[in-house]
């Protein structure tokens, strides 16, 4: 798969990626993949590719160098800053400001924002006991948070999350940073 | 050989254990409260610190020098620590190392023992060899001792009774230490403990201690702790027993200025240790009088053959990666089925004992991360987590239903054609389980998901298929 990536991205000037989980795949992993092969053509080619790879914030704010997108949502946001995006991406505050330019929009804190809301790929299913019991913990925080919409740069996470507040009809949701971006006063809103 | 972990080769899987822990609303909130402080003072110690940084990058040098020149390290240790009156025994594996000490307890005629806290020895079960060989071990730490009354597991390396409240506490030591009338008060159960423990200190003939660090180049031992039983046990008996595992060895005694600032802060949010022993062989009319070191292998220089995890050998034991984890915040210790436990237990166990016994371990996680930002010797616990993974599917050890899962993911990603007619398969067989877009109840192992979540739908127009047709219209 990581052969195939290289070939169907190989033209490509930037190459961005709304998850940072899928962009820590890439940058932490393929090198020591490509390594591990022994591949010295492979190893070439995954070095050229990473300064192209980009998590969708990284984009705009790093290379694009824009904060405001001109978005307008008239609504209350908590922003769960997944695990992937802090300690292996460190985005920092590069979510938080895009939201904080977005009109109409009120940002709140969301208690104990940097736990692990339990989703972690097959995790959710092999050890579903523990990871519902995290997810208890993350919905109770963003619940008390006030917020209505929860958002993040990965969407496995909000599916995880979004899963238990439509099952709970807990009157909330989820929705992607993008999603939140791409809304205008003239279309209405998401 | 028999190397073993506790009693892991026979504790159920983890997600089992688990099952049932997660529903202990008591140990919950015990768990949760405990973490929770320990977090909270750790944070404040460490974020006070300028250099901390650096201080975990030099933690991370010196043991990773340390692991490369073990064999030189452990002879200049054999070597110093023989010159300074010691005497140093070599175990391959636990029975090996339980038939040195039962045999240094027996040649002085003891029937007691005092023990100041090692997890090794629990690692060892040197407990059941004491008792087997009709000697009675007495736990001088005072969750240990909870622990050892309780007749209780530990469940965490540096907490041990971290599972437990004052209330329950009070409780063991109302029965067990045949007391009338017992407050919970925290310093009233310390002072029953200290009277229960004090005439131990004074009577029992030999002490058995674990280590935190040995000095290699002046032979020394090293074993920090807060309650002063340590110093009790290392400076009262006429004979001092010390197990240490392999890698506990450091360099030289200045290597102490790295650990001894990271140590203390990472394991209980303390600056210093509040007693901080360190010995050398013997001194004549102070102290014990005979000295033994037994060097523990069992399963550790296996560890160090494997380069993608012998990271894991650089532990020093401070507990913080199982404070940080929200795996073991959910369920306690005892689920990891080990003495260690957590992150650290979830790589260290299954490497130390063969995999079959504890294969369900690195899958203990969500990869979160947390545990690596965390630990002040910079030990991935992620990566090598991920690569146990690997090993357990290597060996085919996977269940099927995931493996064949994997087959047609893997299948199905291969090129765009297969995931266009994997996505309209899925549009078709989700019919009968999706109700106004909403998946709530999924057949077979995939319930594990739709049991307390509802799923999305597949959409009948995927991100592609809007992209095509947008392109088409705007004829771009």
């Amino acid at each position: 798969m990581m052969q195939r990536f290289l070939e169907v991205y190989r033209g490509a000037e930037v190459i961005c990626i709304p998850s940072s989980s899928c962009v820590a795949m890439i940058r932490d992993h393929y090198p020591k993949m490509a390594a591990a092969s022994g591949d010295v053509a492979l190893k070439r080619a995954v070095k050229n590719m990473l300064p192209r790879v980009y998590e969708f914030t990284e984009l705009l704010v790093d290379k694009l160098g824009v904060t405001d997108v001109g978005a307008f949502f008239p609504h209350t946001v908590a922003l769960h800053p997944s695990c992937h995006s802090l300690r292996s991406l460190h985005l920092g505050d590069r979510p938080a400001r895009l939201l904080a330019s977005v009109r109409g929009l009120t940002l709140v804190d969301l208690p104990a924002a940097q736990e692990c809301c339990g989703f972690g790929g097959t995790f959710a299913v092999k050890n579903a006991d523990v990871s519902e019991a995290m997810l208890s913990d993350k919905v109770r925080c963003f619940l008390n948070s006030g917020a209505e919409i929860c958002t993040a740069v990965d969407n496995s996470c909000l599916m995880h999350i979004g899963g238990a507040l439509s099952r709970q009809r807990a009157g909330v949701r989820v929705l992607h940073l993008a999603e939140i971006l791409a809304s205008r006063d003239s279309k209405g809103t998401v | 050989m028999s190397t073993y972990v506790g009693n892991a080769a026979d504790a159920p899987k983890f997600q089992v254990a688990a099952k049932r822990l997660v529903r202990d609303t008591q140990l919950r909130h015990n768990v949760r409260h405990a973490t929770g402080v320990i977090r909270k003072k750790r944070a404040i110690v460490v974020d006070e610190m300028p250099d901390w940084h650096e201080l975990r990058e030099s933690g991370h040098e010196i043991k990773q020098h340390v692991m490369r020149h073990l064999d030189f390290y452990l002879e200049q240790f054999e070597k110093a620590c023989t010159a300074a009156g010691g005497t140093v025994h070599w175990a391959r594996d636990a029975d090996e190392a339980n038939g040195i000490i039962v045999g240094l307890v027996q040649a002085h005629q003891a029937k007691e023992v005092i023990k100041v806290k090692t997890m090794t020895s629990d690692e060892i079960r040197l407990n059941v060899a004491l008792e087997a060989a009709g000697i009675t071990p007495y736990e001088t730490d005072l969750a240990d001792l909870i622990v050892q009354l309780g007749e209780d597991k530990p469940s965490h390396i540096v907490v041990p009774a971290l599972h437990r409240n004052r209330m329950e506490i009070r409780r063991i030591f109302l029965d067990k230490m045949n007391l009338s009338e017992l407050s919970d008060k925290p310093e009233d159960l310390a002072a029953a403990a200290r009277v229960y423990l004090r005439e131990k200190f004074l009577r029992v003939p030999v002490a058995i201690s674990g280590a935190n660090f040995a000095i290699a180049n002046s032979g020394s031992v090293c074993v920090v702790e807060s309650e002063g039983n340590g110093r009790m046990c290392i400076s009262l008996p006429r004979v001092l027993i010390s197990l240490v595992g392999i890698e506990k060895i450091i360099p030289t005694f200045q290597d102490l200025e790295v650990f001894l600032q990271t140590l203390p802060r990472s394991a209980t949010g303390e600056r210093m240790n509040p007693y901080n022993s360190i010995w050398t062989g013997v001194t004549p009319d102070d102290g014990p009088q005979e000295f033994h070191v037994v060097l523990l292998d069992n399963g550790r220089t296996k560890v160090l053959g494997d380069r993608e995890a012998r990271e894991t050998l650089d532990c020093i034991r401070c507990g913080a990666c199982l404070n940080a984890c929200p795996v073991y915040r959910q369920t306690g210790g005892h689920a990891y089925g080990s003495v260690y436990a957590g992150p650290i237990g979830a790589i260290l166990t299954p490497q130390l004992q063969s995999m079959e016994h504890s294969q369900t371990l690195p899958y203990a996680s969500s990869l979160c991360g947390a545990c690596y930002e965390v630990c002040p010797v910079k030990i991935n616990i992620p990566e090598i987590l991920v690569h146990l993974r690997g090993k357990v599917v290597e060996r085919g050890d996977g269940p099927f239903v995931e493996r064949m899962a994997m087959k047609a993911a893997a299948y199905a990603l291969e090129s765009p054609e297969r995931l266009d007619r994997a996505r309209k398969l899925g549009r078709i067989a989700q019919v009968p389980f999706t109700k106004d877009g909403i998946i709530s109840h999924l057949p077979g192992g995939l319930d594990a998901w739709t049991a307390v979540r509802d799923l999305p739908a597949i959409p009948q127009e995927s991100f592609r298929e809007w992209w095509v047709k947008r392109e088409r219209q705007t004829g771009l």
